[in-house]
């Protein structure tokens, strides 16, 4: 038990046995950004072989390797751990608290991630191929019919659980029993509120994916048939088990997005967040219903009448809370005294391409409607608009608002900026388009396709390389933020920010309040 | 800004929508498809009326309320009156779109009364057909991509229904209410027809409904819309809408066929036969991953392969059953005997694969029942 003022360990050590929250959330952060640029790799694979029908540069199986890993690679290994990453750096500075609640379990739960990544990364070299099912890997596609790699595809799956729910735990511990005296839970920044609801679902819904790749291993190598309806079993359960936990997946990933964009939008807008409380209860409603509206993804696997009837309903009732937040962040703009640095821009950019995202959303919970719609391009703009412009525009957002308290130094702002116009621009000629080749008829998960979607696909591509490139700059700014820019000291790096982490000093040193902080007043008062 | 750019989005669009790209789902031929559609631009206008308003407040803030400006901030953080209005009003336009949703989705659901009933069976990477039908013989018989190798991989043209088009399409009579049962053989399959309005899930194991009524004769194309393996995209539906006369009469020859195979089936057929019906079935089968020329490709060579020039009862089993875990599928219950008897002789005297030997259907149907 040595000195509790010491800095950080010096060399290879430092990172691999470091307890500290802020070590373990910049490695999150670089390893999901490593990610990030891995699976945007992947799609540019993608969008090069559609850049014109026919086949030109990939195998049509070699085109499914790709989609697959793209989206197991985006969602849990650069999005997930990206807002791990950002909870494990912030948590503990918006609360109060000198660490998290279980720091060496932080620590264990960030290390089992590398690995598990190159396993999964590693079946692109062997036999018969990585998983080339769909990062949905319905069976028996993904069981019976899937290449020997399956089996590593499924041990990585349960280590990234393993990891999750460790995070999550770790997260919800803190939060209950880490708060300063004075900060009521009615208190804390909403990033926190939204971090501990994800917790919740990500510790429920976890293992019932654990479950659904156990089941698939029996199947593969035990001769269980849990998905083949030949032994007795059932395809369809597939699904729903995979839906059970990934619609709330989805909410675990848009969440904590949420919370960020409730942090930006009043510091840029100089005026507390509207509807504090509601927007708390809208978060919650929206994490209750996430469970039970799992089967809006299987509108077309035949259910009865009455189950279809259901999720529809309860589908189209999460428009409720997700308007209720959408309005409240406008209203928490409105007479304010808005100002457009890059963490506002982007978050600007959130509002109106989410609530897009949003009004697909609601079109695609009319079951009938969706029978036209089910896996096409429509749904794939649909989701890249919630899950890009959603989730990755505020964690962008994020990290241009919290890196001068992060490293004591400021990004470049024209070349913020320019990294957001870009981006926006690029994103929206790369999806706006898919809207339109999905409802004229263009399946998804299709290496070619007809000539009719020729013009839109090539548009597509353009604009999939330009926002890739974009996020070339991005890198280059951060590392040229680091490493040479202009210091920041002051606490409070934006004028409007609010919290306790702008109380410490700039950067952030390696130990933060030992000591409770005295919480000033509740948040929503100036 | 965000206005300007989603003005100059349109002005790219535009020009490409002008130039026949279609940018909006089709309404199809089918009073069902007319439905959906209608319910899909109800819902698209009221996010549309919605996004306007809302998109609207916050231009408006973005323009006026800056700091630039000398905009001071108000403190107002909460009104419960704007809360509840703002919960209450969605759920009031929710319930509103509720109500045409449902009927819709029931008219989907109404299966009964059908006047055909087709079998749909998906298999990787091509559609079985099955007319259901005590009235003599079965008509039944696969749909292949018909689009050829050489315009997939760029060394010839594009036709005009590139991937779209297959060897041997769907038939259904107009002004018919006719049902689709859906199910599949191997991995989970899609079938949607959006012309009329059908997209149903084909599930190895369980089978699925579906009906449309067409109204107007024409030929309505769709492709398999679940991810079933590497061939995905290559397996496309096609679908000709005929009158009830031309149905009939279409239907008739098919039986006529059929009746015709089971007789070929007793019969010993001479060598000339066998070689021509069995370049068919290899065209259609066999040359997509075998070759041409019998060189190979995704699948083995069949010239000097082992298995071909070796037993013959061997190299039947391997046809019928497939290999698991590689492209090779289980040909048993997609050939019929004399296609089967006659793939084998092609294959073992074909390519410079002189064997000489024939192999007939009664051997075929021996094995079978073996």
């Amino acid at each position: 038990m040595g000195d509790h003022h010491h800095g950080p360990a010096t060399g290879v050590t430092r990172w691999l046995f470091t307890t500290n929250h802020k070590d373990i959330g910049t490695m999150y952060l670089w390893f999901s950004f490593a990610m990030f640029l891995l699976g945007g790799f992947f799609a540019m694979v993608i969008r090069a072989e559609l850049f014109q029908p026919g086949m030109q540069l990939v195998e049509p199986g070699f085109f499914n390797q790709m989609t697959t890993l793209h989206g197991l690679i985006m969602v849990f290994g650069a999005i997930m751990p990206s807002f791990v990453g950002l909870a494990n750096w912030l948590i503990p500075m918006m609360i109060g608290a000198p660490d998290m609640a279980l720091p060496r379990m932080n620590n264990w739960s960030f290390w089992i991630l590398p690995p598990a990544f190159l396993m999964l990364a590693s079946t692109l070299f062997m036999e018969g191929g990585a998983p080339a099912f769909g990062w949905t890997f319905y069976a028996p596609l993904s069981t019976t019919y899937a290449a020997p790699s399956v089996t590593f595809f499924i041990f990585a799956i349960h280590i990234l659980g393993v990891s999750s729910i460790m995070g999550s735990i770790n997260i919800i511990a803190t939060v209950m029993n880490m708060r300063a005296p004075g900060m009521t839970y009615m208190k804390m920044p909403m990033f926190v509120w939204t971090w501990l609801i994800t917790a919740f679902l990500l510790v429920a819904v976890m293992p019932v994916l654990a479950g659904a790749v156990t089941m698939m291993l029996m199947d593969i190598h035990f001769g269980t048939s849990f998905f083949s309806a030949a032994g007795g079993g059932d395809p369809v359960l597939f699904q729903h088990i995979f839906w059970f936990f990934g619609h709330p997946e989805v909410y675990i990933i848009i969440l904590p997005a949420f919370g960020v964009v409730s942090q930006i939008i009043p510091a840029f807008s100089r005026k507390p967040l509207f509807g504090y409380a509601s927007m708390v209860y809208a978060t919650a409603s929206i994490a209750f219903l996430s469970f039970i509206v799992w089967a809006h993804h299987m509108y077309t696997v035949g259910m009865p009448l009455a189950g279809e009837l259901f999720f529809m309903y309860a589908t189209m009732l999460i428009a409720v809370p997700t308007g209720v937040k959408v309005f409240n962040w406008i209203t928490t703009m409105w007479r304010g005294s808005l100002t457009f640095e890059t963490p506002m821009l982007f978050c600007i950019g959130f509002l109106v391409l989410f609530t897009l995202g949003g009004f697909t959303g609601l079109m695609l919970s009319i079951a009938p409607a969706d029978f036209q719609y089910h896996d096409t391009y429509f749904v794939v703009a649909h989701f890249h608009y919630v899950m890009v412009a959603g989730a990755v525009f505020s964690m962008t957002a994020a990290i241009y608002y919290w890196l001068p308290k992060w490293c004591g130094r400021m990004y470049s702002e024209s070349m913020g900026k320019t990294h957001f116009w870009i981006s926006f621009i690029g994103f929206n000629i790369t999806f706006f388009p898919q809207h339109f080749v999905g409802l004229a008829g263009m399946p998804r998960r299709i290496p070619d396709y007809a000539l009719q979607f020729a013009d839109f696909n090539m548009m597509s591509s353009i604009g999939a390389f330009i926002y890739g490139a974009s996020q070339l700059l991005f890198l280059y700014n951060v590392v040229a933020t680091i490493v040479a820019g202009k210091p920041v000291s002051e606490e409070k790096v934006w004028d409007g920010a609010e919290g306790l982490e702008w109380t410490v000093a700039t950067p952030a040193p390696y130990h933060t309040f030992e000591e409770p902080p005295a919480v000033p007043k509740p948040v929503g008062t100036f | 800004m965000g206005r300007i750019f989603s003005a100059a989005a349109w002005f790219l669009v535009a020009p490409l929508a002008e130039a026949g790209n279609q940018i909006n789902m089709s309404p199809g031929v089918t009073e069902m498809g007319g439905n959906i559609f209608e319910l899909h631009m109800l819902i698209m206008w009221i996010c549309v009326g919605i996004g306007v308003l809302v998109f609207g407040a916050m231009f408006y803030s973005i323009f006026a309320h800056r700091k630039s400006k000398g905009h001071q901030a108000s403190q107002f953080h909460e009104s419960t009156q704007v809360e509840v209005a703002w919960t209450v009003i969605p759920f009031l336009i929710l319930i509103a779109m509720a109500f045409p949703a449902t009927s819709t989705l029931l008219d989907v659901y109404d299966n009964d009364e059908s006047e055909l009933d087709i079998l749909i069976t998906g298999h990787q990477w091509k559609w079985k057909y099955e007319y259901l039908d005590d009235s003599g013989e079965t008509v039944v018989f696969f749909s292949n991509l018909a689009t050829p190798q050489e315009e997939i991989y760029n060394t010839q043209g594009k036709g005009e229904n590139y991937l779209l088009e297959v060897d041997e399409p769907l038939v259904i009579p107009t002004h018919t209410k006719v049902r689709f049962l859906i199910t599949a053989n191997d991995v989970i399959h899609s079938w949607w027809v959006p012309e009329i309005a059908v997209k149903r899930d084909a599930i190895p194991g369980f089978i699925n409904e579906a009906w449309t009524r067409v109204p107007e004769e024409g030929i309505y194309r769709g492709q398999c819309t679940e991810l079933c393996g590497a061939y995905h995209g290559f397996m496309p539906i096609e679908v000709h809408a005929v009158s009830r006369d031309e149905f009939d009469s279409w239907i008739a020859a098919k039986r006529g066929i059929a009746a015709a195979q089971t007789e070929l089936a007793m019969q010993t057929l001479s060598v000339d036969e066998l070689m021509d019906e069995g370049k068919r079935v290899y065209d259609s089968a066999c040359l997509v991953c075998h070759g041409a020329g019998g060189e190979g490709g995704v699948g083995n060579a069949i010239a000097g392969s082992p298995v071909v020039l070796g037993d013959i009862a061997a190299h039947m089993a391997l046809v019928a059953d497939g290999v698991s875990g590689t492209a090779m599928q289980a040909f048993g219950d997609q050939l019929t005997a004399v296609d089967m008897a006659a793939v084998l002789t092609y294959q073992r005297n074909a390519f410079g694969n002189n064997t000489g030997d024939v192999v007939q259907p009664g051997d075929v149907a021996g094995t079978k029942n073996g």
